[in-house]
């Protein structure tokens, strides 16, 4: 059976710890060419640069050739082809499928049509499983470990997919702590507490940044966005709540890093850039890594 | 239930040789169940009553299909309209066996998924939730693992 990546929860606790481990070597050497002589499809239904040249950075070092499109007004989705023509089609043609698509849902479709296999690189506001891949990794090179991280998650926790995605996977390690600061209009929801409450992981909530962040281990950033709010005058009254300033890191723990899935537009305060706390940028680049550790688990090239 | 009462629906609904009778339906979703069962694509004998009063349900419809068994993955797909639809298999006029529907654990088709940016409701994509509660209904979408609450549900 081919292996997918399309949603963290298919993977299990043994399948992170292999990827992150061939990340650590990938990091380590990262030019090996084991896709030598394989084709890659990189398609991306709507744009996003950052993903898109992380994952392409992965392949080349890896030695494969990539074919594919990087929004879909330059495909023949703008003719009017359906998702499932396009997969049939391109699954003829290469070894792998990345593919970035704004609808729900769509990489679990496209993964059951491909006969190749398929990473997802983001399905709407659903999954984007890879960005938690490389925020553990991010997490693990840190913090040398796991198990036992209190994390605070900050900003848009309602619908921000990347910290449901990361909570759910962090979940699996021994003992977490998670802490959530953001505006009532935006905070985790229901079902993520009940299913912390169900496993007995301990979690709080705040609605704003003070020396509570003394405690972390981890600070994860998102960005409160604009549109995610029906009324303007609740965005403007939440969105200079969450930003993060360098003079507030100062109680914290030496050994804590701030993460980010960036793009940023304000809730970093570049003043907090120049802090050795600040690890958002290096989290990028072990993207590149995660990213080639997970071509070479699902392709089973190592 | 008083025997001149019994009488009278019996003289309303015709009784039949073989088949299924389909009791306890919600008057209200007579018409869907019809559709889910494809009850319009059977050859045979069939009979509709609708708004008959009910003690349990205030309104209720009630199908006699002649000639026509149900398998169990077939007629539990009408659990999630008719709840309490209770059936009755009848041979040369006698009730042989009575059953409940049940709610299945996995529902393909029959339900669109709440979601607008789902794929499914996007391109022509058979739906498939996994049922997570069964009372009240919350139905898990395979592909964009949203929940569909009860309240949201809507009949494709």
């Amino acid at each position: 059976m081919k292996k997918d990546l399309i949603s963290i929860t298919d993977y299990s606790k043994e399948d992170y710890l292999r990827i992150l481990k061939l990340a650590a070597d990938f990091e380590e050497n990262p030019n090996q060419r084991l896709l030598e002589g394989k084709v890659v499809a990189s398609l991306f239904f709507e744009p996003s640069t950052r993903t898109r040249l992380s994952f392409e950075t992965a392949i080349n070092r890896l030695g494969g050739r990539i074919v594919g499109f990087s929004d879909a007004g330059s495909s023949s989705v703008s003719k009017g082809e359906t998702l499932h023509d396009t997969i049939r089609m391109v699954s003829n043609y290469v070894d792998l499928i990345v593919m970035r698509h704004p609808l729900e849902g769509s990489a679990r479709y496209a993964a059951e049509v491909a006969d190749v296999p398929v990473i997802n690189a983001g399905d709407g506001a659903n999954q984007h499983p890879t960005q938690t891949l490389l925020d553990m990794y991010s997490i693990l090179k840190t913090q040398g470990r796991l198990d036992n991280i209190n994390i605070f998650m900050i900003g848009d926790l309602k619908y921000g997919r990347t910290v449901h995605s990361l909570l759910m996977a962090m979940t699996e390690f021994k003992n977490p702590i998670f802490n959530f600061i953001a505006p009532e209009e935006l905070s985790m929801p229901e079902e993520y507490k009940m299913f912390l409450a169900d496993k007995g992981i301990r979690y709080f909530e705040h609605t704003e940044i003070n020396d509570n962040i003394n405690h972390a281990d981890i600070i994860y950033m998102t960005r409160v966005q604009k549109e995610r709010f029906m009324d303007p005058i609740e965005y403007e009254k939440v969105k200079n709540v969450y930003i993060l300033k360098n003079d507030m890191l100062k109680g914290t723990k030496p050994n804590m890093r701030i993460l980010h899935p960036l793009p940023r537009i304000n809730e970093i305060h570049p003043d907090v850039d120049k802090n050795e706390k600040a690890y958002y940028f290096t989290q990028a680049r072990n993207g590149v890594f995660t990213r080639q550790a997970i071509i070479a688990h699902i392709l089973n090239l190592k | 239930m008083s025997d001149s009462l019994k009488k009278k629906l019996k003289l309303k609904v015709s009784a039949i040789n073989d088949g299924t009778v389909i009791d306890h339906i919600p008057s209200e979703n007579l018409f869907k169940v019809i559709s889910i069962l494809g009850l319009e694509r059977v050859k045979s004998q069939i009979t509709f009553g609708f708004n008959f009063e009910s003690e349990k349900m205030g309104s209720k419809a009630i199908i006699k299909v002649s000639d026509v068994f149900f398998e169990d993955d077939e007629i539990n797909k009408i659990s999630l309209i008719a709840r309490n639809a209770k059936l009755n298999i009848i041979r040369d006029y006698e009730v042989v066996e009575k059953r409940i529907v049940e709610v299945p654990d996995k529902v393909i088709g029959i339900v669109k998924c709440f979601n607008p940016k789902c794929i499914t409701n996007n391109e022509e994509i058979t739906t498939y939730f996994n049922v997570i509660s069964k009372n009240p209904l919350d139905l898990k979408c395979k592909y964009c693992e949203k929940i569909t609450h009860e309240h949201q549900m809507v009949i494709k």
